[in-house]
């Protein structure tokens, strides 16, 4: 714990680590994976409950369903990928998406307080799916040499520059992008735990005679950061996927 | 701050930025379920009803349309067949028309015909009677001609009134034959 002499809790790494709940023959899990484990059983629980049992003339459940798979299926996909190619990409982005929203929509929640997002194993582990369709998809559709040269955008016509510009596009494409595509995600939803825990802390940690005032402002920043953070939730699962499926369409594309 | 992080995560020997094992799976897991969920039973099951949706929609429409061909060629059948029966109603008065005035030519004709031939058979009939009654007449008038003469020549010319009274005898006899043959 850091400790600034002035006994103000600041947040800080030890705010994203949890003791383990319980010990199961050695694991230990703890709060964040619960909340993996019902953001899954959320998502799940939703969409069974709306499209379950669709029906033609539509519930209010599967209204709502139906508008935000629309919103990942018309907004994200088809407008990247296209509709023909972009159907059998439709259910691994619906996923994607609504798997992350929920995740971070936990930073807000009651009890919960806290982003799963925000814990870098789990960006790590959908950016490594994509980026691991990336690679195979771009085998798949150019070959080995076309598979080098879509991902060191290979072009005779750069001349004497070509080995630097390949070089920089190798790494940008295989290393550097999928790691800023996990960091992205996990970043944003890091800072915004922080924000938030520093304003409610302090919030209370102000509450004393004369420091009344500033308690109220932090009170307010409080409301205001929870605000933002629900914008910032949605905008970062939007633009997980919207990256997601513009690499698959790299790797669909003819050239680069 | 990248650098205070990197600091306090020695410090505290755990860097934010190596994902801990256990979360890995987790993660994975969780994530899993959620796309096995999505794949093969919820987005299939959306799908084909949003599909049965636009083939409702769709069938609505093309239904309407087909009965709207329908009516279109219905219309357009009993127009034709109005324009039909207005021309064989136009035809059939025609041809009425033509074969009244057909039958009004061949009935004047046929009256004409009749008129000419009733005249001509009564221009033949007075001929004939009229040539009867010349030769009649002729034969007649000879032989009054000679009876009267035989006469004359067989009585005295000189007494007027014996004369006379032969010629009126004769005349008598004229008319007595004349009523005679009446």
């Amino acid at each position: 714990m850091s400790d600034n002499g002035c006994g103000f809790p600041a947040p800080g790494l030890h705010s994203f680590l949890f003791k383990p709940i319980a010990t199961v023959g050695g694991f230990e899990f703890n709060k964040v994976m619960l909340l993996a484990l019902i953001t899954t059983l959320l998502v799940v629980c939703f969409f069974w409950a709306a499209f379950g049992k669709a029906k033609v003339v539509p519930g209010k459940i599967q209204m709502i369903g139906e508008a935000g798979y629309d919103f990942v299926r018309r907004g994200i996909v088809y407008e990247t990928l296209g509709k023909r190619e972009g159907e059998k990409w439709v259910p691994l982005m619906v996923s994607l998406f609504f798997f992350i929203w929920i995740m971070n929509i936990w930073s807000v929640i009651p009890l919960a307080q806290f982003p799963v997002s925000s814990v870098f194993a789990f960006p790590v582990v959908l950016a490594a799916l994509v980026w691991i369709l990336w690679v195979g998809l771009t085998f798949k559709r150019h070959g080995f040499v076309g598979f080098f040269k879509n991902v060191t955008g290979y072009d005779k016509s750069l001349g004497a520059v070509l080995p630097l510009v390949m070089l920089i596009e190798f790494l940008s494409n295989l290393i550097v992008r999928p790691f800023t595509h996990a960091v992205r995600l996990f970043a944003n939803m890091f800072a915004g735990h922080l924000m938030l825990v520093m304003f409610t802390v302090a919030s209370w940690y102000l509450l004393n005679s004369w420091m009344i005032p500033a308690a109220g402002v932090s009170f307010v920043m409080t409301v205001v950061m929870i605000l933002f953070e629900l914008f910032v939730q949605a905008v970062q699962a939007y633009v997980f996927v919207l990256l997601a499926c513009s690499y698959i369409q790299g790797a669909l594309a003819e050239h680069h | 701050m990248i650098a205070n992080l990197v600091a306090l995560a020695a410090e505290e020997e755990q860097n934010p930025l190596i994902p801990p094992g256990p979360e890995l799976l987790i993660g994975t897991i969780a994530f899993a379920i959620v796309f096995f969920f999505f794949w093969k039973k919820l987005l299939p099951n959306i799908n084909k009803v949003l599909e049965e949706r636009r083939a409702a929609i769709e069938g609505g429409i093309e239904e309407a349309d087909a009965m709207k061909v329908e009516a279109q060629s219905v219309l357009e059948q009993y127009k034709a067949q109005l324009a039909e029966a207005r021309h064989e109603a136009a035809r059939l008065r025609q041809e009425a028309q033509e074969q009244g005035a057909a039958l009004i030519a061949e009935m004047r004709a046929e009256g004409q015909r009749q008129r000419e031939e009733i005249v001509a058979a009564g221009h033949a009939q007075i001929e004939a009677d009229r040539k009867a009654a010349a030769s009649a007449l002729r034969q007649d008038v000879g032989k009054l001609a000679t009876e009267l003469a035989g006469k004359l020549v067989g009585e005295s010319l000189e007494d007027h009134a014996r004369q006379s009274r032969v010629i009126d005898r004769f005349l008598d006899e004229l008319e007595e034959k004349a009523e005679a043959t009446r």
